[in-house]
């Protein structure tokens, strides 16, 4: 679940650990609160409540500190995504064009392909299109999502650090085999990569 | 039901009176508000009934990997069945239609709404929609297109959609003019000597509602125009074959359906806010920050909406500012949280099933909004979209938070409307039950949605067949729950004993009449507190079976600590 296939996945899972921390911290605060003012001003031990209308420097405190707190959220959930965005170089690009109900994974050599291979180590640019409904091409062990508008042309990069086989799945609902577009992204070391790349031509498809 | 319901013979209250109709008519032709409230209050249980037996099929199709009980395409059309129900039938109305119909005359003193035969015609819209919609949703075809009719999908779908966006737009036009009647209600209708910053909470809420439903739902229904233009002149507009824009379609959905969310969410935190004062005989901590804050989610809820679509291809610049306003609606919201808790400290609580069901609640939609964090990061949320997580988030929000509100809701008022008191002990039983399956239920998706297990899946991987077992089973014990609750309200108005007008010890003015009340309400004019939650010199002591007994001895402790 938190295996770092990418130095991104990383920072998303430490995105995700810190709110996470906060909002249990928050829960806690809150049921320990609740729970702790129900036993003891239970109405058979505290029969006379005190008349208390409010309090402007709590009310002030507990506006301000989680306003504090909730930006951080944002910065941090901003700046990775920025970074994200931003990358300028790139090593290698991919076209993914999704239909009702598969993929098509097209290299630079003019090859299509049904699972996608890739290098380790290298960034990847994806470019991303639809030829008929809306779809998301979606690597969850790369914590990465973009969906796929026909039309239009989305991009995502990555990244990964660690061979292996990962999971492509379909995240926008597009009709009765959404579920079924399950393909592989197999990252491989650079020079397997490089063999099974010279020994596919756009003839063989 | 038993319209012959009683607890007094001095007065004749709003179920016995008679009118030019009989019969049926005399309720589907009346402009009493109350009755309104439990004609919508009938109407939308049985929606929710409909919409319940859908998850719970769905929950026992994903019991097991492959066809379960159905096939890939009957699943579609059951999630899409459940959102369209739930989320247009039940929630969306829900508390505004039934306890803001009911309760906000009460509760400012006026004898109906601003415009009774509006609300009428409010209520003839809602079920023209609503039976149109379940006809055309069940009857004429096996629609598949999610809640969210998102296009391309539902514009080349085989499913026609034209009827069932029909009844959305009828159902729109019922949203808006319930919330005109109410804002002008709240406006024009309060007893003398209430002021704006007087009103109970549960108005306030609901007047803040009234102003989304105004503003934001003629844009569902600018929308549904659209699309059916484009699908009978193929204008193009937002199908790209067209040379259309799919994604304006999103933006067009989300504007109204994100602020629906806080129509949904806001009139059940009023009735959170009533609820933790009476049962802590105080008035709300910081009442003031509490209206406003009110007031603040309605209009920040509004500027929000594309963070649903933080992977839909719209520009960084628009992910970036969408992400970072989304944030402020945590405030208020959190604000709110923080007050009904400091309600409690130093009260006098009381633990009854609306209480209970109030705090537990509290508990339950603290877990969805704060989840809502995680979401409205962009860097998380690009991984954790359209994923079970936001399945959980959501439901800990609806499930959790607005329909446990809405239940304690129920049990509060019941004793109000029927005049008769349910069973205390089955109704908290309830409860913990509710709480134990709303939890077992909805957690394993936060787990799911971050392993990566995408949304409106028919079939999924094995890793997650455990996760997807337990939240099965969770939804057998939540449906049990909410089954008790609802039959236990059943038996106390038939054999429930005698309420009396206020057996809770509520200040608000609805507790002021004889329960149910009489057909204009109030038989004397009410006198206002400056407080709505007035329990200056209160003692728990001299209160007993919804009576205050009068005690010297207890007359003297209440002078000491006035």
């Amino acid at each position: 679940m938190f295996e770092q296939t990418s130095k991104y996945v990383g920072t998303v899972d430490g995105a995700m650990l810190y709110i996470t921390a906060f909002s249990v911290l928050m829960l806690l605060l809150i049921t320990v609160a609740m729970i702790y003012f129900v036993i003891k001003y239970r109405a058979s031990k505290n029969p006379i409540p005190t008349q208390y209308h409010g309090n402007a420097v709590i009310e002030v405190i507990w506006i301000v500190i989680p306003t504090i707190i909730v930006l951080s959220m944002f910065y941090y959930g901003y700046t990775d995504f920025s970074d994200l965005r931003n990358t300028k170089q790139f090593d290698e690009e991919y076209h993914v064009t999704a239909k009702m109900w598969d993929w098509d994974f097209k290299y630079d050599n003019g090859v299509i392909t049904d699972t996608l291979y890739v290098p380790v180590g290298k960034t990847l640019k994806f470019n991303i299109t639809s030829i008929d409904v809306l779809h998301s091409f979606y690597l969850p062990a790369f914590r990465i999502k973009e969906d796929a508008v026909p039309g239009r042309n989305g991009f995502i990069f990555i990244t990964p650090n660690k061979t292996g086989v990962y999971d492509i799945a379909c995240a926008e609902y597009c009709g009765v085999n959404h579920w079924d577009m399950y393909k592989k992204l197999i990252v491989m070391e650079q020079d397997e990569y490089s063999k099974w790349y010279n020994s596919q031509s756009p003839d063989k498809n | 039901m038993s319209i012959s319901t009683t607890t007094n013979n001095n007065y004749t209250n709003f179920f016995q009176v008679k009118t030019k109709h009989k019969g049926l008519l005399a309720w589907l032709l009346t402009t009493d508000h109350k009755r309104i409230g439990i004609m919508y209050l009938v109407s939308i249980l049985t929606f929710f009934l409909v919409g319940l037996t859908f998850a719970f099929l769905m929950r026992l199709e994903m019991l097991t990997p492959g066809p379960t009980i159905v096939d890939a395409q009957t699943y579609n059309s059951f999630f899409t069945l459940h959102g369209m129900i739930m989320v247009f039938l039940f929630i969306i109305p829900g508390i505004p239609a039934v306890f803001g119909n009911i309760f906000i005359p009460l509760q400012i003193g006026a004898e109906d709404v601003a415009f009774p035969r509006l609300n009428l015609l409010s209520y003839h819209l809602y079920l023209i929609g609503a039976f149109l919609a379940l006809y055309s949703l069940i009857f004429q075809t096996h629609i598949d297109t999610g809640w969210t009719f998102y296009v391309p999908y539902s514009l080349r779908t085989g499913t026609d959609v034209t009827l069932t966006l029909l009844a959305a737009f009828i159902l729109g036009f019922s949203s808006i003019l319930t919330g005109l009647n109410f804002v002008t209600t709240c406006h024009r209708m309060r007893v003398k000597g209430m002021k704006m910053f007087e009103m109970p909470l549960f108005t306030w809420a609901l007047y803040s509602t009234a102003w989304i439903q105004v503003v934001a739902t003629p844009i569902i229904g600018i929308t549904i125009v659209l699309v059916l233009l484009e699908r009978t002149f193929k204008f193009g507009i937002f199908d790209p074959t067209l040379g259309g824009d799919p994604v304006l379609y999103q933006h067009l959905f989300w504007i109204y359906s994100h602020p629906a969310v806080y129509i949904m969410a806001i009139p059940a935190f009023g009735i959170i806010s009533d609820v933790v004062a009476t049962f802590s005989r105080k008035s709300v901590f910081g009442y003031k920050v509490m209206a406003y804050s009110t007031l603040a989610i309605a209009v920040i809820g509004y500027m929000v909406w594309a963070h649903h679509m933080f992977t839909s291809g719209m520009s960084d610049t628009a992910r970036t500012v969408f992400s970072f306003l989304t944030f402020f609606v945590a405030i208020p919201t959190g604000v709110k949280v923080f007050n009904w808790v400091a309600t409690l400290w130093r009260g006098t609580i009381v633990l009854s099933s609306p209480m209970l069901m109030a705090l537990s609640a509290i508990f339950l939609f603290s877990i969805g909004g704060l989840t809502g964090l995680h979401l409205g990061a962009i860097s998380t949320d690009i991984h954790l979209h359209d994923t079970y997580f936001v399945i959980a988030h959501f439901h800990y929000v609806i499930i959790g938070g607005i329909l446990s509100m809405f239940i304690a809701g129920m049990h509060y008022w019941f004793p109000k409307i029927f005049g008769k008191m349910h069973n205390e002990k089955v109704a908290k039983v309830g409860v913990v039950l509710y709480f134990i399956g709303a939890n077992v239920l909805y957690f394993p998706m936060f787990i799911m949605g971050y392993m990566g297990m995408p949304r409106r899946y028919f079939d999924y991987l094995p890793e997650y067949q455990i996760y997807h077992q337990i939240s099965t089973v969770g939804s057998w014990i939540l449906i049990t729950a909410i089954l008790l609750m609802f039959i236990n309200l059943l038996i106390g108005i038939i054999k429930g004993k005698p309420a009396g007008p206020n057996p809770w010890g509520a200040k608000t003015l609805e507790w002021t009449m004889p329960s149910p009340p009489p057909l204009l309400n109030f038989i004397e004019t009410p006198v206002p507190s400056h407080d709505p939650y007035d329990y200056h010199g209160h003692d728990e002591r001299n209160f007993k079976n919804g009576k205050f007994i009068k005690n010297e001895e207890n007359d003297i402790i209440n002078q000491e600590n006035s």
